[in-house]
């Protein structure tokens, strides 16, 4: 069965690319740039893997993960954290929310598929 | 073979423009026409004599024939490429698809040296951005603009074949994001030429009491246990430079002191959990100003707030003229690093109605629209006496907003300050803003 992967991000040409490399990679891909809806939509139905930016509207990517800790059908999602602020406090802030990986932009879409490839075990 | 490797193509292109047979042209110039066939396919170099005398059969300059500007064309393509991990299959066929797309491979070279411009100012600001932390969203879109021109154009240049559609698509964006990255390094170039007469050290006395703060998590721990606020150590303090920066060290930490003993930690954190961040409620449980309450909530423990998961608060205050007169900066929400906020802040407008507390919800100008909510109140200063000038000062506690902070007021829409704010058609405006283009 096709593995299912969440991006939350809001840049929409970054999604897209996003979109389109995962999904020639044989992942379902899902984009939300909306961290409220996303969280529900995670809550009703978890992805096996969550991208997720740190800079979004409203809730940030941060409030993201920490909602995704909270909850028992999220609480061991692989969620790899996208900032366009490589520095150290985002990085720190994400490490005490229980991120499992950091990537910063830009970022090259190998690594990308590599990290994604290393979560998701396959 | 990079520099000559689209000669060949040219060569091939004007030699079918001129009707002539590959046998004739290379009779012509004294080579075998297979000879000449690996030229035309790029498998061969082409000597300076050899180029000569194809131009002169083909009735063009050599320069036409094979321009600097197709090895630039290629090495930018291949920059490009090579940061972005492609492998070296990828690499290979860079001249083919130079060659093929010579319009695209020109953005694609434009867009790496615009990146390599780009990465190198972000690498000047990267100190700057410490201090002047407004900056940091205009940044953020520049950096996003990268990553999505990155992202795209290694997916074009990919080896695998693209449906026509995401083709088109990937073109238009990468078009649009080259667009907004020009836009963006302009907006950045001209904040950072007006600013360079500016201040930029961390040399003004307020700025190093902010610092030598920031340092310490906002907090004096020592005010907590007991000490009196003479005990907290301000000299032989690295972030306190000057004498200026001390004395005004130790205002602050007199202060703080008064705050700390007129709200206890323990049943001060007790009546937060009890009410919540609710400044009027603990204003009236304590009996203490409204300010107070304030001050002693940006001045936490930062555990207290670790412990709850919520960021600690922003604070912003003022005096009588409405210059920020300390600033507590908070995720999201930035405090300008000169000159004054922005007009519309809640801080503002309880300069102009002093001891009514005021909570307003604040949503951020721009793509991001982060929501807050923001306290403010406005004290008397000084002693009461005769003929003595009305001096005020205002205090802004800024904190997100959540599910259990929604009123039914309408939002409030603010920037940090004129200068770098997304809201263009604002009343309060002082000047316009140098993102216009970028955000």
């Amino acid at each position: 069965m096709e593995k299912r992967i969440l991006v939350i991000e809001d840049e929409p040409n970054i999604s897209e690319a996003l979109r389109f490399i995962l999904s020639r990679n044989g992942w379902q891909v899902d984009v939300s740039a909306d961290g409220h809806a996303a969280i529900e939509t995670m809550r009703k139905d978890p992805p096996d893997l969550l991208i997720l930016d740190v800079m979004l509207p409203g809730l940030s990517g941060f409030d993201v993960l920490r909602s995704v800790r909270e909850v028992e059908c999220t609480r061991d999602l692989p969620v790899l954290m996208l900032t366009a602020k490589g520095q150290g406090a985002d990085r720190a802030e994400a490490e005490r929310l229980g991120v499992t990986r950091f990537m910063t932009k830009p970022f090259a879409n190998a690594e990308v598929i590599a990290a994604v490839q290393d979560l998701a075990g396959t | 073979m990079a520099r000559n490797a689209l000669t060949g193509t040219r060569i091939r292109a004007r030699r079918n423009m001129r009707g002539l047979r590959q046998s004739e042209l290379a009779r012509t110039v004294g080579v075998s026409p297979s000879y000449l066939n690996l030229i035309e396919h790029n498998r061969r170099k082409v000597g300076p004599d050899l180029l000569d005398a194809l131009a002169q059969a083909l009735g063009v300059s050599p320069d036409t024939l094979a321009e600097d500007g197709d090895a630039r064309l290629v090495e930018g393509a291949r920059a490009a490429a090579l940061r972005s991990g492609a492998d070296l299959a990828d690499l290979e066929r860079i001249e083919e698809f130079t060659g093929r797309f010579p319009g695209w491979a020109k953005v694609l070279a434009q867009t790496q040296g615009r990146v390599e411009r780009l990465e190198r100012v972000v690498d000047q600001l990267n100190d700057r951005m410490t201090h002047d932390p407004y900056l940091g969203e205009a940044l953020h879109e520049i950096i996003s603009a990268v990553t999505s021109v990155q992202s795209t154009a290694t997916i074009l240049n990919d080896a695998q074949e693209i449906e026509p559609d995401w083709q088109l698509r990937f073109h238009q964006n990468i078009l649009q994001d080259s667009a907004r990255l020009a836009e963006g390094a302009v907006a950045l170039v001209n904040y950072l030429d007006a600013a360079k007469d500016d201040e930029m050290g961390l040399a003004a006395p307020q700025e190093e009491v902010e610092s030598w703060l920031a340092e310490r998590g906002f907090h004096l721990k020592e005010l907590e246990t007991g000490s009196s606020p003479s005990e907290v150590r301000v000299t032989d303090q690295i972030a306190l430079s000057s004498e200026a920066s001390r004395t005004l060290a130790r205002r602050w930490v007199a202060r703080f002191g008064a705050d700390v003993s007129a709200l206890p930690l323990e049943p001060f954190v007790s009546a937060i959990d009890m009410y919540g961040m609710a400044p009027d409620v603990l204003a009236e449980t304590f009996q203490v100003p409204f300010d107070q309450i304030l001050r002693r909530l940006a001045f936490l423990p930062p555990e207290i707030y670790e412990q709850r998961s919520v960021p600690a608060p922003g604070l912003v205050i003022c005096d009588s003229s409405g210059t920020l007169v300390f600033r507590r900066p908070l995720q999201g929400f930035t405090f300008p690093r000169f000159g004054g906020g922005c007009p519309l802040w809640p801080l503002y407008q309880a300069l102009q109605t002093p001891d009514m507390p005021l909570r307003v919800p604040l949503v951020t100008a721009g793509r991001l629209g982060r929501r807050f909510i923001a306290f403010a109140y406005c004290a008397r200063q000084g002693q009461m006496s005769f003929d003595a000038p009305r001096l005020l000062q205002a205090t802004m506690l800024v904190i997100p907003d959540d599910a259990t902070q929604h009123t039914d007021k309408p939002m409030l829409s603010v920037g940090a300050s004129c200068r770098t704010c997304a809201q263009l058609d604002c009343p309060a405006r002082r000047e316009p803003s140098i993102l216009m283009g970028a955000v």
